[in-house]
């Protein structure tokens, strides 16, 4: 136990940010040897450093924290700001199987769980999470293993079958928050229903964590994470700018410390840097795209193993993504997280996200961002991987053209699985899209 | 005859296709192949033997569309959806629907009043509901392309095939006819089944407008039937249905 801590804590303060320093210095020294090349996109946001040593540093404590501090596995919806005052070790499994994916690692991760049967039309995150406990050699070294499992069914039910899967896998208790979807506005007994089980989920921490909650401390954290929500929030809304400072791809890897940091002081300076740069960058005229002519929304999750091809295709068009449902997610919470009713309003704000609620809110979120952020069309991505973001695509596709004249285009393809995308097919798809703009 | 200014090329998955056009968008000379494995060789000697044909220069420009088309040194390249649309356009000059049956895909394109794509549908990543569709199980019952029309007007009832996969759809034919099931009735199911999948893909056609066809299945009578009878819409076939893509690159470079 002191060993591990001792190698938990030298991770944590001497390797994490040596090996993080050592890749800038690397990195830049890549940089000058490499002859400039001529670039759809405008200069890299400067704050792309910060994210990688907050990150790698957050893989590599990941590396030595099972046994030297209690840990936990916790789903993307699930409200982690609860654990922290434990001083779990916090581990998103679905942002680490978004890095095997970008690393185009899903197939072989997953083959294993495929043999035992688990079908290929199962979530990828899913099968990627299980692939890897039988594997324990990933893209990051290895995940910490959990002395507790959470999970909480506001982003989907495949959630609890998968998580129930791991607690019989690592014989760890499992913390299953049920959240009832949300038709129409929100009631008192939802509130309630969810705070009971929040008051629950603090018996088992505690027994797990061998430590009393602090509830000042909780508090705090909460009012961390709702800051930490709104530092987002305005990050995204400065790609409203034309041209926006930054691309919808670009938020998909500045998305990682709100989903994996989220209620720490770290993730809100990062975001504080972050929409001081783009706020900069607008002052300046800087685009994600140089020559941004056709503004885009993206919906649902990106297709991690080609974010960079993508985003390049479309940028030659000058076509930027200017906004997306996906990492719009994460900036809900902002005035919801509350330390009058730390147990209510976290209740609420967990109900409330985008998924768990009728096609209806969907909808008007979606209209209010096409027009917020002037976008001229939408690419709604179809996730085999994740059926009930890509339900009702068809009608928002309709409803789009029919209320605002936006044209969009359903494209077939997974979050993590390149095997389930057909590449040519979907490319010359959105050519076409594309063209329609244009010819 | 009037000069040549530009050559469109379409290459398709079945089929090589490439037109030449003047300037107000005719067709002086046309070419239609099987399509080469080896892309590039075999359009590199069929627009070198193409513009012999209509006596065009050398630097006369390329538009390029199809799968193949990234192999073309063209002066534009794009989408069959784009092509298909702007070929169709110069035939109907006014907005309408497209309804293209090629080898590998199925397009259904809504076009507007400019000629611009308005929306489109094209069929998943499977072969169903495609002109390779037809041709396997027909090659599987061995029909003759010519005898089509007259074994589906001798019956009047027809097997529907209920599966579109065509690896399915051919096992389910192969049981049909260990079961003793007539040959011709099956040749009309077939028919019925796809024209229901293309229509599925159509979407809603309640609208006033009208409808037209291309690609090589057009030239199968018995399809467009099915297609009229099912949706109960007149469907028009283009004229050169097969060259609509082409023609449409062609117009392009102009």
């Amino acid at each position: 136990m002191i060993k591990r801590r001792v190698q938990y804590e030298l991770a944590k303060r001497v390797v994490g940010p040596f090996i993080t320093s050592l890749d800038q210095w690397k990195s830049k020294q890549r940089q000058k040897k490499r002859k400039p090349r001529a670039s759809e996109f405008g200069p890299p946001l400067q704050t792309i450093g910060k994210l990688k040593e907050i990150m790698t540093k957050h893989y590599l404590e990941g590396r030595y924290a099972d046994g030297a501090v209690p840990v936990a596995w916790v789903t993307s919806g699930f409200p982690s700001e609860i654990l922290r005052p434990f001083d779990f070790h916090v581990v998103y499994p679905e942002n680490h199987a978004a890095v095997c994916a970008a690393r185009k690692q899903v197939p072989q991760i997953s083959e294993p769980i495929e043999m035992q049967g688990f079908s290929r039309d199962l979530c990828s995150y899913a099968r990627t999470d299980m692939g890897n406990a039988l594997i324990t050699n990933t893209p990051v070294g290895r995940l910490p293993k959990p002395d507790l499992l959470c999970c909480c069914t506001n982003i989907c039910q495949t959630v609890m079958y998968w998580y129930r899967w791991l607690a019989d896998y690592y014989n760890v208790p499992l913390i299953l928050i049920d959240t009832p979807f949300i038709y129409g506005a929100m009631k008192d007994h939802h509130i309630e229903y969810i705070s009971d089980q929040l008051e629950e989920l603090m018996v088992i921490a505690e027994r797990v964590s061998k430590k009393h909650i602090d509830r000042e401390v909780y508090t705090n954290i909460l009012n961390l994470a709702g800051e930490g929500c709104q530092l987002w929030g305005e990050c995204l809304e400065t790609g409203q700018a034309k041209p926006s400072p930054w691309t919808g791809f670009d938020t998909f890897f500045h998305i990682a410390p709100i989903v994996a940091i989220r209620g720490t002081e770290e993730c809100n300076a990062y975001y504080r840097m972050l929409r001081d740069e783009l706020k900069d960058r607008i002052s300046k005229g800087i685009g994600g795209i140089k020559n941004e002519q056709y503004r885009l929304l993206w919906d649902n999750l990106p297709m991690w193993f080609n974010v960079a091809e993508f985003a390049t295709m479309f940028a030659e068009k000058g076509f930027n993504f200017v906004c997306a449902t996906y990492s719009n997610a994460w900036a809900e919470a902002k005035d919801l997280l509350t330390p009058e009713d730390p147990f209510g309003s976290c209740a609420e704000a967990y109900a409330r996200v985008y998924l768990n609620r009728d096609m209806k809110n969907r909808l008007e979120t979606m209209k209010e961002m096409a027009t917020a952020f002037d976008v001229d069309g939408a690419v709604l991505h179809s996730d085999r991987s994740c059926k009930p973001y890509s339900v009702g695509q068809i009608d928002v596709k309709r409803k789009f053209a029919e209320d605002l004249g936006i044209k969009s285009i359903v494209l077939e393809a997974d979050h993590g699985d390149q095997r389930l995308y057909s590449k040519e097919q979907g490319e010359t798809r959105l050519q076409a899209f594309m063209e329609s703009f244009s010819e | 005859m009037s000069k040549p200014v530009g050559i469109g090329v379409d290459i398709g998955s079945t089929t090589w296709k490439a037109v030449v056009i003047d300037k107000d968008g005719k067709i002086l000379a046309k070419k239609i192949e099987s399509s080469d494995p080896l892309i590039e060789r075999q359009t590199n000697r069929a627009l070198a033997e193409l513009r012999e044909m209509a006596g065009a220069p050398d630097d006369i420009h390329v538009g390029a569309t199809g799968y193949g088309r990234k192999q073309v040194k063209a002066t534009k390249v794009l989408t069959e959806i784009t092509c298909h649309a702007k070929g169709a356009f110069y035939n109907t000059k006014s907005s309408c629907v497209l309804i293209d049956i090629g080898g590998q895909d199925t397009k259904v394109i809504y076009i507007g009043e400019r000629g611009e794509v308005t929306d489109f549908a094209m069929n998943d990543k499977c072969a169903a509901g495609t002109g390779r569709f037809l041709e396997v199980i027909l090659g599987r019952l061995k029909v003759d392309f010519e005898d089509i029309e007259q074994r589906i007007n001798s019956v009047e009832k027809s097997i529907l095939i209920s599966s579109t996969c065509t690896v399915f759809a051919e096992s389910e034919v192969v049981s049909l006819l260990a079961q003793g099931k007539d040959v011709n009735q099956i040749v009309k199911g077939l028919h019925d089944s796809l024209s229901t999948r293309v229509l599925a893909l159509a979407g809603n056609l309640t609208a006033n407008i009208p409808i037209y066809m291309s690609g090589g299945v057009a030239h199968n009578p018995a399809m467009v039937r099915a297609l009229t009878t099912t949706s109960g819409k007149t469907i028009n076939v283009l004229p050169e249905p097969q060259l609509i893509g082409a023609l449409g690159a062609a117009l392009s470079v102009l």
